[in-house]
């Protein structure tokens, strides 16, 4: 860990920066920096976003000023160690890849020179850690993917794309909780539910988590309340709200 | 229960609070009303706690009728709201009568009206909020997010306090001829922009752009240069002022997403933001640097307001 920097960037809100790059390394860090400040800031903490590197920090201006809680993420940062590596959840997703669903299996497949099968099997090869929640509900930016699977994102992103649509971009895979705009290549659908308010927790994936995908067939997929409506096409219009 | 029906919905009727807090780590938006000050105010006429729910209505068109009486409170913009067609200025506590109509037009001063009820307004609060957020389908009348609708029943539950009047100077609202001046606290990735770009930022006028909505409004002017590395996503605050490659910055408001990686200058004050979720577009706007110590008094002075 580098020696953490806190930095201002608004009234109530400081940004603790911890890395200045993305590495799976380095999530135990981070775990045990949430939990450190969540810990020093108890009740005059509103909002703690934690994302690849850092950490927003939001908090309560009417218990603390600027310097009251620059003091107290000091405080928490002094001897860190970090989290043990069992401290995240291990996720199975089951995904149904096929091209109705999942039409950018095709172009990564032809650009690779390989079969689905083979782009499907390296996608389910490894482990991915959770490095952070953001775009939506439950959305949660994972890596790092197979070098070779890494892809662009679309140069038009779609209006829609359908709940539990699994996706690449770059070095990462995702999966839309919900039904959203979204401008990532769309591989396959899992039937999981990944947001929910009645959920404890709400969110399925939290950051420091591993997710390893296991391909299944559209009979197990639709067995497990999947949706098999084919994907729509892409959209003519670029939206505002799209990763 | 009987209460105000939506007789017609307009473009953008929102049920709204203070926001939805505690649960950014999951990627839920804050939301909330976008001029939280004029929320405050609404509720304070009527003695209610300032950020309890109320209706906010951007551009007007919304018309509602009432199935019983009741003590209401209108703040923010003058969306030229009539009860029964006479004129209901903004900034006022008022009772409307079984049978009476409360309709908005279109803005005269202003985007977005308050409509506080007395106790509040009726709505299941989902993940600690009623905040309507469409995008997520979180919060409104349902708890699916949805915008008001013809049909919809407003009601509450609770009594008016004793009768307040609005102290005067008090709004989001700029005056006739004043200069919009919104305050920002320097930070994040100031030091790595252009020292021209700086200067540019607080030095000359801005232009509130046509694209504006909840998540964030576009400002136009000077093109400003980031000479910085490329980020990496992090969270951001209310008020950020972001600025991707085209330049031009973008004001984060109440349902912006909660990580982006654009470079940004700072962040506007919450008091800020809610005067600019009252500009319109093509209004004049400068960015005023101000110090987070100046920020957090002049906020916590708003609070003291309303105790």
């Amino acid at each position: 860990m580098n020696d953490p920097s806190i930095e201002t960037v608004g009234m109530d809100s400081l940004i603790v920066r911890l890395f200045d790059s993305i590495d799976e390394e380095h999530m135990p860090w981070m775990l045990a920096a949430d939990h450190a400040l969540r810990e020093a800031f108890g009740e005059a903490l509103i909002d703690l976003v934690p994302s690849y590197t850092t950490l927003l920090v939001h908090y309560d201006i009417q218990r603390l000023d600027l310097q009251a809680a620059r003091a107290r993420v000091s405080e928490a940062l002094k001897g860190l160690t970090p989290a043990t590596s069992g401290e995240g959840q291990r996720h199975v997703i089951p995904v149904w890849y096929d091209v109705s669903v999942g039409p950018e299996l095709e172009r990564i497949a032809e650009r690779l020179g390989v079969s689905h099968e083979d782009v499907i099997a390296r996608h389910c090869a490894r482990d991915y850690s959770v490095f952070a929640l953001g775009f939506a509900p439950g959305y949660a930016f994972m890596g790092r993917l197979d070098d070779e699977l890494a892809t662009p994102r679309l140069k038009t992103p779609r209006q829609q794309v359908a709940a539990g649509s699994v996706a690449i971009a770059e070095r990462q895979t995702a999966v839309y909780p919900t039904l959203s705009p979204g401008g990532w290549n769309i591989i396959g659908r899992t039937p999981v539910a990944l947001f929910g308010r009645d959920r404890e927790g709400y969110s399925l994936f939290r950051p420091g988590d591993k997710v390893r995908f296991e391909a299944i067939s559209r009979e197990a997929f639709i067995e497990q309340g999947g949706d098999s409506t084919p994907l729509a096409e892409r959209g003519d219009t670029p939206t505002e709200a799209q990763t | 229960m009987k209460g105000l029906i939506v007789e017609r919905a307009g473009p953008l009727a929102l049920v709204q609070d203070g926001g939805r807090f505690g649960v950014r780590h999951l990627g839920v938006t804050q939301g909330g009303a976008a001029d939280w000050v004029s929320l405050g105010w609404a509720n304070w006429l009527l003695g209610n706690a300032p950020q309890t729910p109320g209706v906010e209505i951007t551009v007007g068109g919304l018309v509602l009728y009432a199935e019983t009486s009741a003590t209401l409170a209108l703040t923010g913009a003058d969306l030229g709201a009539t009860l029964d067609d006479a004129p209901l200025p903004p900034g006022t506590r008022f009772t409307i009568s079984a049978g009476q109509r409360l309709a908005f037009e279109s803005p005269r001063t202003g985007l977005r009206a308050y409509l506080a009820f007395p106790g509040g307004l009726d709505a299941m609060p989902v993940l600690g909020s009623v905040a309507s957020t469409v995008r997520e389908s979180l919060g409104g009348l349902d708890g699916q997010g949805r915008v008001l609708d013809e049909g919809d029943c407003l009601t509450w539950a609770g009594t008016t306090g004793a009768e307040r009047t609005l102290p005067s100077s008090m709004g989001t609202l700029p005056g006739d001829g004043e200069r919009v001046m919104l305050a920002l606290v320097s930070g994040a990735q100031i030091a790595d922009f252009s020292g021209t770009s700086v200067f540019e930022a607080f030095n000359t006028p801005w232009q509130v752009d046509q694209r504006a909505d909840r998540m964030g409004v576009r400002l136009t002017g000077p093109e400003l240069r980031y000479l910085g590395e490329g980020m990496v996503s992090e969270g951001i605050p209310l008020g950020a002022v972001q600025v991707p490659a085209d330049g031009q910055p973008i004001v984060l408001l109440n349902d912006r997403q909660t990580i982006g990686g654009y470079p940004r200058l700072g962040a506007l004050t919450p008091l800020a933001c809610a005067r600019l979720a009252q500009c319109q577009p093509d209004t004049e706007v400068w960015l005023t640097p101000v110090a987070a110590r100046q920020a957090r008094d002049a906020h916590l002075r708003q609070l003291a307001c309303w105790r």
